[in-house]
């Protein structure tokens, strides 16, 4: 077949693709998006007419996507890490229910925080759920683990937990495909209780769940991606897992034959690999991306086995995302450096565009809060966060979606006045509507701003559930009609906005201010192909 | 063969252009190639990178070790020293001339020119103005691919060929003006390295 020159994110789309996808389910988050994008561009997918749209948020991605498996059919869902927070009850209860078709839930970590509020490592979900979990090492694996996955997720009938990072979800490299296997028919599983978690069914599937977590680790499709290769050092044994072993690879390749070398890309893995190694080397370095998942276990709390070198004793450093550079330093090995970077050079922090209007409706904002003082404008996550940064120093918050308009109604209850929040159109659809409906019920006195660029800006400008549907949602949610004001943020509007958001602050039930105009880059791109579609 | 490349510029400058355009020749010379690229929040007006490594044995890590990087190729003169500790001591630094100041505190533009001149191989080049004269202000990154073109090791026609390919949707006079904008980039370095 033809090589394709593809991201991580896409190969793992491809790869879904050809292994027979029926449905693919997501909310966009940096570094997973390209997974769907890719699927959403592919001309197969849709002559296929393979599901595609984006869900609201993770938690209906993942329940849409167990609704596929239920009818037989494979299925899956991407999101970042901190979806999987959003979709843990439904992901952690998918392995309890188990699945019809095969279902796979990938998980973007983000090491680092290039894009992100935290750097979780999602293999901790894996364990905590008791399901198997893939973290390729590179964009190849990536393609052939998932075919795995669907076969193993079908065979155990078990979601399978799908792990990548940053580096490889946004590095591209040549991928050799596979003959593409045809979709699944609709089949309802046999037993009717099977997704019936009643206490009584509940405790049966449990412990089926812990068996299964206990024999599937001896199944192939998790063993082949966890290779031993033994070297003439004893002194020294190596774990490397995922993406940690193209580093360790970088660095060792002419003199590979000197280390023994446990690559790990699958969980859980059997004990007997661990012993093998520890057996043969005096001592271990133990390199994983992310959160010290393995070295952990393998200290355990005595910690008083074999000397064991990694995050915890400080050889690796305990957070950030690894580099060729720090494995060097790991090993032992000489570290090159080019020269300083030069003092001239300035930081340069992401920022609103030209002809964003955020940035008008914060200048706003700002003024309209000054006579009250700091600290009053809970916000969220997305391209209105950068307003936090000078010259708007804004708001005062930004922790998960939704959590502005909650936290405000909290704040509102200490007494803080006036209590707003400023929630994107995407985020406020996302999570930030039971929120509302919180405050609608207790008629917390809080003023709460969608700040509405018809997209979902942040992560690159996909379709945002919110377009046209906000004054409906906040009316139906039982928002007073006149206080579900609109208004436009452009400069030449600036007193009459700032009039209406102080005029609002004063109201002493929910308001809610729609600050419309359409993201600046969405509106060129749309402008663009408007005008080559003439 | 070897080739290290970190791509550098402001985010919505379009570095990935630069990078498709390689990964491109690269497949077409059957060269393994690994290519990590910035998505996310940084592409709002932040600093992006790319790191393009190409070689013709398989490339294990996706980055470039500190010191290792053969070419720095950037669009925006500030970038280019921001990874100054990737190159390496014979590495070559080519860099657009033109700054794109979006923060308050952008330094005098003789001042980083000076830095850059400190860095043993080095291009700085016009690539906006050559840009406009070769007809089209959008073409600057290809005059850099251009310039650049002579430290990475795969053919001109190859090169050419991929841009060709990149440009190919969007009609013959776009893929004209972009060969034409990496042919005079070309010229501008071989000039000086004459
Ligand atoms: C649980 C969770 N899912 C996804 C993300 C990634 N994410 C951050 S901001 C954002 C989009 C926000 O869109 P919107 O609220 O419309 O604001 P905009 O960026 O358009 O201003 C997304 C998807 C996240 N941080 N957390």
């Amino acid at each position: 077949m033809k090589k394709l020159l593809l991201l991580g994110d896409e190969a793992i789309a491809q790869a879904a693709l050809d292994a027979g996808l029926s449905g693919m389910y997501a909310y966009p988050g940096t570094p997973s998006t390209e997974i769907m994008e890719y699927i959403q561009a592919s001309p197969e997918a849709a002559d296929r007419k393979v599901h595609r749209e984006w869900s609201s948020n993770e938690k209906t991605a993942m329940e849409a996507a167990l609704g596929m498996s239920y009818a037989g059919k494979r299925a899956m869902v991407a999101m970042k890490h901190v979806g999987l927070n959003v979709a843990a009850d439904g992901f952690i209860n998918s392995a309890m229910t188990g699945v019809n078709g095969g279902l796979i839930v990938v998980s973007a970590d983000d090491p680092s925080m290039h894009s992100s509020q935290n750097e979780q490592d999602s293999r901790f979900y894996g364990r905590f759920a008791l399901v198997p979990c893939f973290e390729p090492s590179n964009q190849q694996e990536a393609y052939e683990m998932i075919f795995d996955a669907f076969e193993l997720s079908e065979k155990f009938r078990i979601p399978v937990l799908f792990r990548i990072t940053t580096r490889l979800a946004h590095s591209r490299a040549s991928v050799s495909g596979r003959e593409p296997v045809p979709e699944k028919k609709l089949t309802l599983p046999e037993d009717p209780g099977q997704f019936v978690l009643l206490p009584a069914i509940a405790r049966k599937k449990y412990k089926n769940l812990l068996s299964t977590f206990e024999t599937v680790k001896y199944d192939f499709r998790l063993g082949k991606y966890n290779n031993f290769s033994d070297g003439r050092k004893r002194e020294l044994g190596i774990i490397a897992c995922g993406i940690a072993y193209n580093y360790l690879m970088e660095n060792i390749s002419d003199a590979a034959d000197d280390f023994p070398v446990l690559k790990i890309s699958a969980y859980p893995f059997t004990k007997e690999l661990i012993v093998d190694i520890t057996s043969r080397c005096d001592e271990i370095l133990v390199l994983e991306e992310g959160a010290p998942v393995v070295e952990e276990a393998l200290r355990g709390i005595l910690d008083n086995g074999i000397k064991i070198y990694g995050r915890l004793d400080g050889t690796v450093p305990r957070d950030g995302e690894l580099n060729p550079s720090i494995v060097a330093r790991a090993l032992g090995l000489p570290v090159s450096f080019g020269d300083n970077v030069p003092a001239v050079v300035k930081m340069r922090p992401p920022s609103f565009c030209k002809g964003c209007g955020h940035a008008d409706m914060f200048t706003a904002l700002n003024e309209a809060v000054n006579p009250f003082g700091p600290g009053r404008v809970f916000s969220d996550i997305g391209c209105y966060t950068l307003a936090a940064l000078p010259p708007y120093c804004s708001i005062i918050s930004c922790v998960d979606m939704g959590a502005s308009v909650t936290m405000s109604v909290g704040a509102a209850d200490a007494g803080l006045f006036p209590s707003i929040a400023v929630i994107g159109d995407s985020t406020f659809t996302h999570s930030g509507m039971t929120g509302l409906l919180d405050a609608v019920v207790k008629n917390s006195p809080v003023t709460i701003i969608i700040t509405d660029n018809s997209t979902t800006g942040m992560t690159g400008g996909q379709q945002s559930q919110a377009t046209g549907r906000l004054r409906q949602i906040c009316e139906g949610l039982g928002v007073a009609s006149e206080h579900v004001i609109e208004i436009v943020p452009l400069r030449k509007n600036h007193d009459e906005n700032v009039r209406i958001m102080r005029e609002e602050f004063e109201y002493k039930d929910v308001s809610v201010i729609i600050a419309s105009r359409e993201c600046i880059q969405t509106a060129t791109r749309r402008k663009r192909t408007e005008a080559s579609a003439e | 063969m070897k080739n290290d490349i970190i791509l550098s510029g402001v985010g919505g400058q379009g570095i990935l252009s630069i990078a498709a355009a390689i990964g491109l020749a690269a497949v077409a010379n059957e060269l393994f190639l690994k290519q990590s690229e910035v998505h996310g929040m940084s592409q709002r007006g932040g600093d992006v990178q790319s790191h393009l490594r190409l070689s013709d044995k398989p490339v294990s890590s996706d980055l470039i070790p500190h010191g290792k990087a053969d070419l720095i190729i950037s669009v925006e003169p500030m970038e280019s020293l921001r990874y100054l500790p990737w190159l390496s001591g014979e590495g070559w630094l080519v860099t657009n001339s033109n700054p794109f100041i979006n923060i308050p505190d952008y330094p005098p533009v003789e001042d980083i020119i000076t830095e850059i001149k400190k860095v043993k191989n080095h291009i700085i080049i016009d690539a906006d103005t050559i840009a406009k004269e070769v007809g089209s202000a959008r073409s600057g990154n290809m005059v850099i691919l251009g310039a650049s073109s002579w430290f990475i090791d795969m053919s001109e026609g190859s090169i050419r060929e991929a841009i060709k390919n990149l440009f190919g949707k969007k009609g013959e006079e776009i893929v004209e003006v972009n060969l034409k904008a990496f042919m005079a980039g070309r010229a501008y370095t071989a000039g000086i390295r004459s």
